[in-house]
């Protein structure tokens, strides 16, 4: 069965709220095998206009993903989670991330279609900062192989 | 500085993805999906073996863009499809991933449009994988 069109324009306000600190955006940045000194060094992001060491683009995904799963695993919107797929991801950033944010998440089911057999949602997810302030829109599309239509 | 010319070509970048990397970045990213680390589990829902997190080619296709640019906070957008996975063997070696990216475009309003190509096996893993930057 294709997902229930009336989930579109549905928004979920932040149930949470994540601190980011240093060390975490250090360990990222590691991960990544990203030696800049701006995810790093206090000075350098200084030097670069910075209140204190940012994140890498990528960095709020540490926060987006679970935000957006949990939309996604409402059982009422009856989607099968295990057959879902990342199909397209954007970031767009009114500031980069750094040291001592406060995120709030703001997410929004902003389509939902069905094409050949397969459902595509689109979420979008807002990242405020602690005074409202807003840093990132994130968006994903998530394509979900339905299989009954073989 | 950066040289912001249509076509200027930024230094490309070459990484081994392993299996240790792909346990790091779960770690960091907080993505303990097991289709990243646990082989049996990946060949049960039908993949050839364990896949890198997409959201990992998607960091490191950014790297070729922060790598470049005077400060990483010049980047003001980016985005990417997953084409395909890349699908990362046991052993040192992991799955070569390469990355390049270009000058796509210089806009009006102090922005510049930088193409992103990422290819394992000689095919493209990302699509339409595009940031926006500031110039200056």
């Amino acid at each position: 069965m294709a997902l229930d069109q009336s989930f579109i324009g549905r928004s979920y306000p932040p149930t949470s709220t994540y601190e980011v600190s240093r060390e975490k955006i250090r360990e990222f940045a590691d991960a990544i095998g990203d030696t800049n000194p701006v995810y790093r060094d206090q000075e350098a992001a200084r030097a670069a206009g910075h209140p204190d060491v940012i994140a890498p683009p990528t960095f709020i995904t540490v926060v987006n993903i679970p935000a957006v799963n949990k939309v996604v695993a409402d059982p009422a919107l009856g989607l099968d989670y295990s057959r879902m797929v990342h199909g397209l991801q954007s970031f767009t950033y009114a500031r980069p991330v750094r040291a001592g944010d406060v995120l709030a998440l703001t997410v929004t089911i902003d389509d939902i279609m069905d094409r050949a057999g397969n459902d595509f949602l689109t979420v979008r997810a807002e990242v405020n900062a602690a005074d409202g302030e807003l840093i990132c829109t994130t968006s994903a599309q998530l394509v979900v192989r339905r299989g009954d239509e073989a | 500085m950066s040289n912001f010319e249509v076509g200027t070509e930024l230094p490309p970048l070459q990484v081994h993805v392993t299996r240790d990397m792909l346990v790091r970045y779960a770690g960091a990213s907080l993505d303990f999906n097991p289709i990243h680390w646990n082989e049996h589990f990946a060949k049960d829902v039908g993949l050839p073996d364990v896949i890198g997190h997409g959201m990992l080619t998607m960091a490191l296709g950014g790297r070729v863009v922060t790598d470049w640019l005077d400060d990483p906070g010049q980047l003001i957008d980016y985005s990417v499809r997953f084409t395909r996975p890349v699908v990362v063997p046991y052993g040192d070696e992991g799955a070569l991933v390469e990355f390049s990216a270009k000058v796509g475009q210089v806009r009006e309003d102090g922005t510049a449009r930088i193409d992103i190509v990422a290819k394992f096996d000689g095919k493209a893993v990302l699509g339409k994988a595009q940031s926006v930057v500031r110039v200056s």
